[in-house]
């Protein structure tokens, strides 16, 4: 089988340096209120101004850095790569998605009680599923909850049978294959191939105000601050330390009298959440949700951002997120058909020639000072 | 229903007909019939008509048509048709000059009927077999007693088994409208014999007293019909093993070629949906070029389009396995990467090279049609070449790796890199050689799934999910358990579908498999051994 990988970037016992502690703070002052910030007070033709396509993009890729720093937790540091993290994105945002719809109220296209697709579907109720969807809280609970769930259960049966490497990617990649067929059905009451879009408001309030982009953003910047602390703080415990022991040599772990499952599984369920909460701040922001979310495709996508960063860093998969999204919109906006060309290079780049990513560019551009 | 003649009707025509199969097959060509044709009533004039018809006399075709033409007439007590202006004697041939104005024949809806039938029946003896199939075909559903001996008859010189079908069933069915019990009874265990829905309808009609008033028909008829049931669920039955089977190797094509590349080297290869891809583009390419330049072989472009798939898929994998995949071996989750890399740069590719619009890949037209297994259940010729197909490469693959020295080589570096390279194996070049066997393979499979499904450039996509789980599933390292799990899947994928619908069918099998991986990791078949990694 495959030889234990150690990475050169092993977790420190320290949360972060002084360093790293500053550029923390600076991140989050800078993204939960300086540019939030920018883009309310500021006047429209002032050099300084963000504007609402600018804002909405670093929304998108604020949830896509969520995303990739909860593959990071269960990839770089227990060497499970998940090939179907955005079904558990995708679950999280339909989560919030079902609240969004019911706050549409009657202003839909049909003017009904029930979401159009309902009405269009000839359906007279709301399925049972659907109930409680517009209290907010429900909504929360069901982001949290649901994606939690299926993970642990999955993850349960799956790390139980020590089914580890390829074999999980594999069995992940289908599981998200098989939700998007789900997903794809209009029977399956969640909007079928078109998903839920149009939403109104939240909470009451419009969802299209220049304030309400404002708070997504920084709510989004905030979650990632917190994503990155908590998987910080985990990894630089026992915790941490134990779960890189699996990934190195599970055999070993367990001879020495540890149960690796719960370890295991208790990443696995924190990561799950965290794509989750990621979703269920994407959809809001970009106004649409669909079953094409869930796609092998769009999970894959997702282990590259953590590859092109620096897989096991937490830091990395921030930087890589945002770099390949940003290319991705450049790309498709300048050179369309070349742009999964450029994606496919990155894939085969970062494998065979990066495998540190960009964070290891740093060491390398600095003697190694980091290790 | 047919129409009831008459119990007099029918005494007059079993009389007649004893009548003439004594005589020599000679018709009464006197005053007496063209007098019964001309004056007597529809009875008289029925009876003739059905005499005429057992007579088995060739111009009683000719006298029918004419009569069904309304262009018969009495001349002098001889019949006679006008041709050209002239009245030519029916039997004779000779020309007439009538006395007086002959007197023209007419007949009412019920002779004409008769007229129709006997017309029919006398097709069935027609030298054409297709004008005897329409003859039986379309008589079956007008089938009435008095036809029985014309139809026995029939049936006991027809060669051609599709038209004695036909003639059977409409045998029986003629008996089964017969006043006499007896009759009824031997037609209803008769199309006991059948598998069609319409004789289980016929006969369901039976079970009613009203409908029937015999009880051992009645009793006859619930046997028979159930005999009829078993028989259409047989054959649903067969009908989708059958298509499971197909599914199956549909998916063994797929499969095979990964089963080589992931499943005897280890190599996760994500791009072999687009090798599948590949192979069926190599398809279209070789059609349009016969189209173009060969019109006249268009119909054997797939003897040549599936060893050029081979090669260029197997050109392509080897051209993977040099630039990207030999500086990955031992990570497997980095080679799925780059893997992944690799297939969205080729579907990019030929996107740019023929389009992001599916392209046309026609079927020859010996593929078109099927096989009639039984009544009901068809099974298509391109379903079946495909499954030949696989069975095929499943043998070559099988081959190719058991009893050529590249096979020997390949399995030789598999189990010990280090050893085969001591004896003087060349690894690298196996290593390249296997993969681009793997790749060509799965350039067979994009063959097949061309003529059967749509080519596209995402097309891979699809596949590559269902691909791995069949070699995940049939447990990695031999071919076998691809065999079984693949055909396993595609049998009782199909019955799913039959029962849930083809997503939830999908949805199902896709549970299935995550839930049986979890019982059994290792897949259906375990190489024994003693590894245990790190």
């Amino acid at each position: 089988m495959s030889t234990p990988t150690t990475h050169p970037l092993a977790p420190r016992r320290v949360l972060f340096g002084r360093l790293g502690w500053s550029a923390l703070i600076l991140f989050a002052l800078l993204f939960v209120v300086v540019i939030p910030a920018l883009h309310l007070l500021v006047p429209t033709n002032h050099p300084l101004y963000i504007s609402s396509y600018l804002i909405t993009l670093g929304g998108k890729i604020l949830c896509y850095a969520i995303l990739a720093v909860a593959l990071d937790l269960i990839w770089g540091f227990a060497g499970i790569l998940s090939l179907g993290h955005g079904l558990f994105f995708a679950l999280g945002g339909y989560a919030f998605g079902m609240y969004l719809m019911r706050s549409i109220g009657r202003d839909g296209v049909y003017h009904a009680d029930l979401p159009d697709f309902m009405v269009f579907l000839n359906w007279k109720e709301l399925p049972w599923y659907w109930i409680g969807s517009d209290h907010f809280l429900v909504a929360l609970l069901w982001i949290l909850l649901v994606p939690a769930l299926l993970a642990f259960v999955f993850g349960f049966f799956a790390f139980r049978s020590r089914i580890k490497g390829v074999y999980f990617s594999i069995i992940t990649q289908a599981l998200t294959y098989a939700f998007m067929l789900l997903f794809f059905r209009n029977e399956t009451g969640f909007g079928g191939n078109n998903g839920f879009t149009d939403f109104k408001r939240i909470l009451g309030l419009s969802i299209t105000t220049p304030e309400m982009r404002a708070t997504l953003f920084a709510l989004s910047a905030a979650a990632l601050t917190g994503a990155l602390l908590l998987c910080r703080h985990l990894i630089a415990g026992k915790f941490g330390r134990i779960l890189t022991a699996i990934r190195d040599a599970e055999s070993r772990v367990m001879f020495i009298g540890y149960q690796p499952l719960w370890y295991k599984l208790t990443a696995w369920t924190l990561s799950a959440l965290m794509a989750a909460i990621a979703g269920a701040l994407y959809v809001p922001q970009v106004g649409i949700i669909n079953p094409g979310e869930m796609s092998p495709a769009n999970s894959i996508e997702i282990a590259i951002w953590v590859a092109v960063g620096g897989r096991g860093t937490l830091v990395g998969p921030i930087l890589g997120a945002a770099a390949v999204n940003l290319a991705k919109s450049w790309f498709t906006f300048s050179f369309p058909e070349y742009w999964l060309f450029f994606l496919g290079v990155l894939f085969i780049a970062v494998t065979l020639w990066f495998p540190g990513g960009i964070v290891s560019l740093w060491s390398r551009l600095f003697g190694g000072a980091r290790r | 229903m047919p129409h009831r003649q008459p119990v007099r009707s029918l005494a007059w025509w079993i009389a007649l007909w004893i009548l003439c199969t004594c005589s020599p097959l000679r018709a009464e060509w006197d005053a007496g019939l063209a007098a019964t044709l001309a004056n007597g009533d529809s009875e008289a004039r029925i009876a003739a008509i059905r005499q005429l018809v057992t007579s088995g006399d060739p111009k009683v075709a000719v006298l029918l048509k004419a009569l069904a033409e309304d262009g018969l007439a009495v001349a002098d007590g001889r019949l006679a048709r006008p041709i050209d202006g002239q009245w030519i004697d029916l039997e004779s041939g000779a020309t007439l000059t009538p006395t007086g104005t002959p007197e023209s024949l007419s007949i009412n809806n019920r002779v004409r009927r008769e007229v129709q039938s006997g017309l029919a029946l006398l097709r069935l003896f027609d030298a054409d077999p297709k004008v005897r199939l329409e003859a039986a075909s379309s008589l079956q559903s007008r089938a009435t007693p008095e036809m029985i001996p014309a139809l026995e008859k029939a049936l006991g010189q027809e060669q051609d088994a599709t038209i004695h079908d036909h003639l059977f069933l409409g045998l029986a069915l003629a008996r089964l409208s017969s006043k006499d019990a007896g009759q009824r009874l031997a037609a209803v265990k008769a199309l006991g014999e059948s598998a069609s829905t319409t004789v289980r309808v016929t006969l369901s009609r039976l079970l009613e007293p009203a409908a029937e008033p015999d009880e051992t028909v009645r009793r006859e008829a619930r046997d028979s019909l159930k005999r009829i049931e078993r028989r259409l669920a047989l054959g649903e039955a067969a009908g989708a093993l059958f298509s499971g089977i197909s599914l199956g190797s549909i998916l063994l094509l797929t499969a095979l070629g990964l089963a080589i590349t992931y499943g005897v080297m280890g190599i996760l290869n994500m791009a072999h949906g687009e090798l599948l891809m590949i192979g069926a583009y190599s398809t279209y390419a070789v059609q349009m070029l016969f189209r173009n330049h060969l019109p006249n072989l268009l119909e054997g472009y797939l003897f040549v389009a599936i060893p050029v798939a081979f090669v260029v898929t197997a050109l392509v994998g080897m051209l993977m396995e040099r630039t990207v995949i030999r500086w990955l071996y031992g990570r497997p989750l980095e080679t799925l990467l780059a893997t992944w890399g690799i297939s969205l740069m080729l579907i990019q590719a030929v996107r740019l090279l023929f389009g992001a619009q599916n392209v046309e890949v026609a079927n020859p037209g010996w593929m078109s049609g099927g096989v009639a297994l039984m009544p009901g259940v068809v099974l298509p010729w391109n379903r079946i070449i495909i499954t030949l197909l696989a069975l095929l490469v499943l043998g070559l693959t099988w081959g190719m790796l058991n009893r050529t020295r590249l096979g020997l080589f390949v399995r030789a570096v598999t189990q010990n890199r280090a050893m085969a390279g001591c004896v003087g194996v060349p690894t690298g070049l196996i290593d390249t050689l296997a993969f681009g066997l793997g790749a060509g393979i799965a350039g067979l499979g994009g063959v097949a799934i061309s003529q059967i499904a749509n080519v596209g450039p995402d097309m891979g996509q699809g596949y590559i999910v269902d691909s791995f789980l069949v070699v995940v599933l049939g447990g990695v390292g031999q071919l076998a358990g691809a065999v079984w799990a693949a055909m396993g899947l595609g049998i009782a994928g199909k019955l799913l579908e039959g029962w849930v619908g083809a997503v939830i069918a999908k949805i199902l099998m896709l549970v299935f498999i995550i839930v049986f991986i979890q019982k059994r990791p290792q897949g259906l078949f375990v190489l024994k051994g003693r590894q245990m990694e790190g």
